[in-house]
Parts: C-alpha cells; sequence; structure tokens
C-alpha cells in the first residue's frame, strides 16, 4: 500500500511496516521537548505522585522561553522549578536562556529526518519543517510519554499544499500561512497531517521553511511536514547532527491524499491579518493607511535570523515614524548573534528599535508586557486572538517581517512593496 | 449525567459560538497562577458572567473548533475545576481534545449543537454518543468517546489511569 510520509513516519514510530489512516496507534518517541510553562512545574508534581523516573534523561529536552526574563515572585519560582528538575532529572539538553523552545531545538541539532518527537507546546509542529513527525501536546499527556517513552496517535489523512513558482520579493512563507489561514479556516487541517511541497517551498530557507510548519498550528492541523532535501541537510550539517537521511522521508507518489490544493507563489501578495483572528486575513492593501502605534518583530514565528533579516532589508537606511514603538525580540540568542554579527541587527536598532529579550515575551502574553487597552499594533506573530498579547480592547494586525517594517517605517500598515529595498 | 435546574434560576447550559480559543479559556496574563485562581477568569474576554455562574453539572456548548489555539492544558482544566460535566461542540482543536479527555473531561463531537438552547436541561450518554435534551425530550446523536479512549475517561483522566498502572507494578516489583 502506498503511504505518505506522515504513515511513513508513524509506522516507523510505532514499529509496523505501514499503516492504515485511521488505524489508532502506539508510538515510541524520539524525543520529547517541554518549556517553562508546561513543562516540570505542571509534571514534577505528578511524577511525584506516581513514583515514577523519566523514561530516558537522554531524549528528553527543556528550555525556558515563557518566563524568561522573571519579572516577580511567580515567575522566578516557575524558571526555579524548572532549572532543579533538570539537575535532578539528570537532564543534559537543558536550554537555558538560549531562546524559543522551536528555534532552539533545531539550531541545536535535535531534530532530524524520520523522528518522531513531542512538544509541550502547540507550535511543536515547527519541526515537521526537517521530515519530522513532530506534534504538540498538554501537560499530562507529555507526563504520559515521560514516564513510559509513548504515546498513542491516529494515523491522519494528509492535506498536500503544493506552492509552485517562486514568491516575489517581499512575500514570505507568513504571508503564504495567512493565506491559507483565511482560504481554509483555523479548522482547515482538520488535526490531520499537513505537507507542504513544490518548487517555492523548494526555494525556501529552511528558517522560512519552519515558519510554513510553525503556522499548521494556526489551521488546525496535527504537524506540518516538509520532506528532507540538500537544504534541510546543510541546516543540519551546520548545526552538527551527522547521519542524517534524506532519501527515505518522501511520500509516496501514488499514496492517497484527503486533498490536494495548488496554488501559484508568484501571484501571492503580502497578507494582513486584521484582529481577533489569523484567519481575518486579506491582502495588506486592504488595510493599507490604518495607524498603529506599536511595530512588534518576535516569537518563534516572525522573529528568527531569516525574519530579522526581512526587516533590516526594508528598514536599511530608515527610521520608524515617531509615534511608532518599533520592538524586535530575536528569536534565539545565536540568532542575534548572528544578526549583530552581520550588522543586520545593527540596521534594526539604527532604524530605532528597542531590542527585547530572546523569549516568547508579548506573543505568548504571559509576561510582565501586555499591549495597552486600545492599543494598535502590528506584529510579525502568529496570532491575534482578543486578549491574548493584551488589554481585550488592543488591536493587533499580522504581517510579515516585511510588512512589520513597512509599516512601522510610515507609521501605518503599508505594503512593503511599495518601498524599494 | 444529567445536570439539574440550578437554584438560583441561572442557565445552565452555556452555548458559545466557533473558535472559543485557549487564550480565553485560560487567559495568559494569569497562566503562572493556580488553576483555582485561572478559573475565575475563564471565557472573561467573551462571557463576563460565566466564571461566577457556572455550577457544578453545568453544559458547555460550543459550535466549529472548539479549544483553539494553544497546548496549555488550563484550558480544559479552567473548566473541570469549575464542575463543567462535559462540553459538545461540532469539532474541537485537536491538542485541546486530548487535554480534555487527559484531565477526564468529557468531550463530544456533536453535528447537531445547533438544536441546543441556553435553556435547556440537557443528560449524557458519553459511551454512547447519546445527549437528551430533557426539556424536550428531542435525542440528539454524538459521536461516542472513541472505545481507546474511554478507559481513561472513567478512570478520571491519564493521571489516574498511569496511576493504576504505575501502583500495580510497584506493588509486583516489592513483593
Amino acid at each position: 500500500m502506498a503511504q505518505t510520509l506522515a504513515q511513513k513516519l508513524i509506522a516507523r514510530a510505532c514499529g509496523k511496516s505501514e499503516v492504515a489512516v485511521g488505524e489508532v496507534v502506539t508510538c515510541k518517541v524520539d524525543l520529547a521537548m517541554m518549556h517553562d510553562s508546561g513543562g516540570p512545574r505542571r509534571i514534577a508534581p505528578m511524577m511525584e505522585e506516581l513514583r515514577a523516573k523519566v523514561w530516558d534523561p537522554d531524549k528528553v529536552v527543556l528550555i525556558t522561553d515563557h518566563y524568561l526574563p522573571a519579572y516577580d515572585e511567580e515567575s522566578s519560582r516557575i524558571i526555579r522549578i524548572t532549572r532543579v528538575w533538570a539537575k535532578s532529572r539528570g537532564i543534559a539538553r537543558f536550554h537555558d536562556g538560549m531562546g524559543i523552545c522551536h528555534v532552539v531545538l533545531a539550531e541545536q541539532g535535535h531534530l532530524r529526518p524520520g523522528m518522531f518527537v513531542v512538544g509541550g507546546d502547540s507550535h511543536s509542529c515547527t519541526g515537521g519543517a526537517f521530515g519530522t513527525y513532530m506534534m504538540g501536546i498538554g501537560s499530562t499527556e507529555m507526563l504520559g510519554v515521560v514516564v513510559t517513552g509513548e504515546i498513542w496517535v491516529k494515523v491522519p489523512h494528509t492535506i498536500m499544499i503544493e506552492w509552485s513558482g517562486r514568491f516575489a520579493d517581499t512575500v514570505s512563507a507568513k504571508d503564504a500561512m495567512l493565506f491559507l489561514c483565511n482560504k481554509f479556516g483555523l479548522d482547515g487541517g482538520d488535526y490531520q497531517a499537513v505537507e507542504y511541497t513544490g518548487s517555492a517551498v523548494a526555494a525556501l530557507s529552511m528558517q522560512e521553511r519552519m515558519t510554513l510548519s510553525n503556522m499548521t498550528a494556526e489551521i488546525g492541523g496535527q504537524v506540518g511536514l516538509i520532506a528532507p532535501d540538500d537544504t534541510t541537510c546543510e541546516f543540519l550539517k551546520a548545526a552538527g547532527v551527522e547521519e542524517i537521511d534524506t532519501a527515505t522521508w518522501h511520500g509516496d507518489a501514488d499514496a492517497t491524499l484527503a486533498a490536494h490544493h495548488r496554488f501559484d507563489a508568484g501571484e501571492l501578495a503580502p497578507q494582513v491579518a486584521a484582529p481577533g483572528s489569523p484567519a481575518n486575513s486579506a491582502a495588506v492593501g486592504d488595510f493599507a493607511g490604518q495607524k498603529v502605534d506599536i511595530a512588534y518583530i518576535g516569537a518563534c514565528t516572525g522573529a528568527k535570523l531569516a525574519d530579522l533579516r526581512m526587516a533590516a532589508k526594508v528598514l536599511k537606511g530608515r527610521r520608524a515614524a515617531s509615534h511608532v514603538r518599533l520592538m524586535v525580540a530575536p528569536a534565539s540568542l545565536k540568532d542575534q548573534k548572528q544578526a549583530e554579527a552581520e550588522g543586520t541587527l545593527g540596521i534594526l536598532v539604527d532604524a530605532g528599535a528597542k531590542l527585547l529579550p530572546n523569549a516568547c515575551g508579548v506573543c505568548a502574553g504571559y509576561g510582565e508586557y501586555r499591549f495597552a487597552d486600545n492599543e494598535v499594533v502590528i506584529s510579525s506573530t502568529a496570532r491575534n486572538f482578543k486578549g491574548r498579547m493584551g488589554a481585550d480592547s488592543s488591536q493587533v494586525y499580522l504581517g510579515s517581517p516585511y510588512t512589520v517594517a513597512a509599516s512601522a517605517v510610515a507609521g501605518k500598515i503599508c505594503d512593503p512593496r511599495e518601498m524599494q529595498v | 449525567m444529567p445536570n439539574t435546574p440550578s437554584p438560583t434560576g441561572k442557565p445552565r447550559t452555556w452555548v458559545l459560538g466557533d473558535n472559543v480559543t485557549t487564550d480565553s479559556l485560560a487567559p495568559g496574563a494569569y497562566m503562572k497562577l493556580e488553576i483555582a485562581e485561572i478559573a475565575k477568569h475563564c471565557l472573561e474576554s467573551v462571557l463576563p458572567e460565566f466564571a461566577g455562574t457556572v455550577a457544578p453539572g453545568d453544559f458547555v456548548i460550543g459550535t466549529r473548533n472548539f479549544g483553539a489555539g494553544s497546548s496549555r492544558e488550563q484550558a480544559p482544566a479552567a473548566l473541570h475545576h469549575l464542575g463543567v460535566a462535559a462540553v459538545l461542540a461540532n469539532s474541537f482543536g485537536g491538542i485541546f481534545y486530548r487535554n480534555a479527555i487527559n484531565l477526564g473531561l468529557p468531550v463530544l463531537v456533536c453535528a447537531h449543537t445547533a438544536r441546543i438552547r441556553s435553556k435547556d436541561i440537557l443528560a449524557l450518554d458519553p459511551q454512547a454518543g447519546k445527549l437528551s435534551i430533557v426539556n424536550t425530550g428531542e435525542i440528539l446523536d454524538c459521536e461516542p468517546v472513541p472505545l481507546h479512549l474511554l478507559a481513561m475517561l472513567r478512570d478520571g483522566g491519564l493521571l489516574a489511569h498511569l496511576k493504576k498502572k504505575f501502583v500495580a507494578q510497584q506493588v509486583w516489583s516489592a513483593g
């Protein structure tokens, strides 16, 4: 029976030669990634109740990002619990203060094609960009994985999304995902496997591919897969990964798909989502002229090195409008250092950007800083649900780093294609 | 598990719409706190009276994609903490659905939620997938809780389910 990439990845993880769509199987987990919010502070008390051990400390990755930097006693407590637990349970792969989990996990070389991975965060589908079956789960389910090394999964259908041609200059993976959010809705992925393919996807850098997989969460997919190729291989080699199998992890050409959607990347305009939902998206022109108070470049979705470079391309030699607060929270320390070394960060700072810590920050909405009543924001992050990033009356528009940067300069939502870059 | 009319006469069935988000069920600003504190703010951005008025045994009804968004387990945990008997919706966010079952909160897919009114008195059989609207006598078909999850739901969630397994092993190995 012909198998999709999702089926092949699950079959390997559950020890079968093949699996059928709809079948419920138990998979052995190759890696479990947790962060400070959903991790030790939630699972440690349950482990004590069970008197259970970590099934394999070498298969656990722990990352602090939601409550860093701590700003009060409760957030300090959460970070402290995380640090103490990592030490007491012998978690060697503990990345403390290195940046946002999905970005750090990849840059540290923890992901490889063919793996079955769970992450304690909904954007864990980011890992699918590496041909890894990576799905997000909650804390109790993570407890189950951490003490047994196993998880059940219902073998999903695959929805193939093919982008032919090439994305235009100043059009990015973020625009593609905002477009899909509107096209298919927040539940368009139906908790099935989404796979991205086509010449436009093949031409994307690894971090741009991660943005496609990342925002699969916003269309409701369980995983957002991209079959590995030379681009995957190069990224992973640079991250120190030695054995990389790019040959095995491709779906069969004749595998049955739930749907195969085809789009021309060259026709895609920059997209903006109006406040309330990423599905409120349309071409940027529909929102042009909307005044903004804040331009925010942050999160796993929108502040990786590739994203910072996009913003810098627009901001080079320009400054944010005087009434706009431009803020940049680079997704990882490594990306920030590289951005600094190559001059990208300098361009952002010269444009008036205030630099924020390498953490989830305002995107998660868990921290000290949240947007104020009626504040109007354009943000490179993934979600603009009511009340998520600030007061219920704050108005968050979503766009690509190009669009956020162009809007910062114009002081209002602006099509980045109107700025010479 | 029927709900019963509240002595205060407040509605016992809470009817919501599409894409109820985890950000509204467990607002981020309170996520650092314990569940009892988070639950006080459950749904406050969309239904400010909910957390203060909901009573044990009440039902929550959604339409499409209930529990959209983040993996925060506090979203179903807040409903569970407030005593909500079950959530029925046309569809659920995938992670929310798993989280709810893992916590022992029954969540059922029901294509007929449009038939349910906030004044209705409901009774649910999660195993059979039948929802009775007691005051009208109507019975709505739901998708039964999948077989592989029923035992866990009956145990009260994954932790209780694992506890049975682990305690049995520990007793065995000690013996």
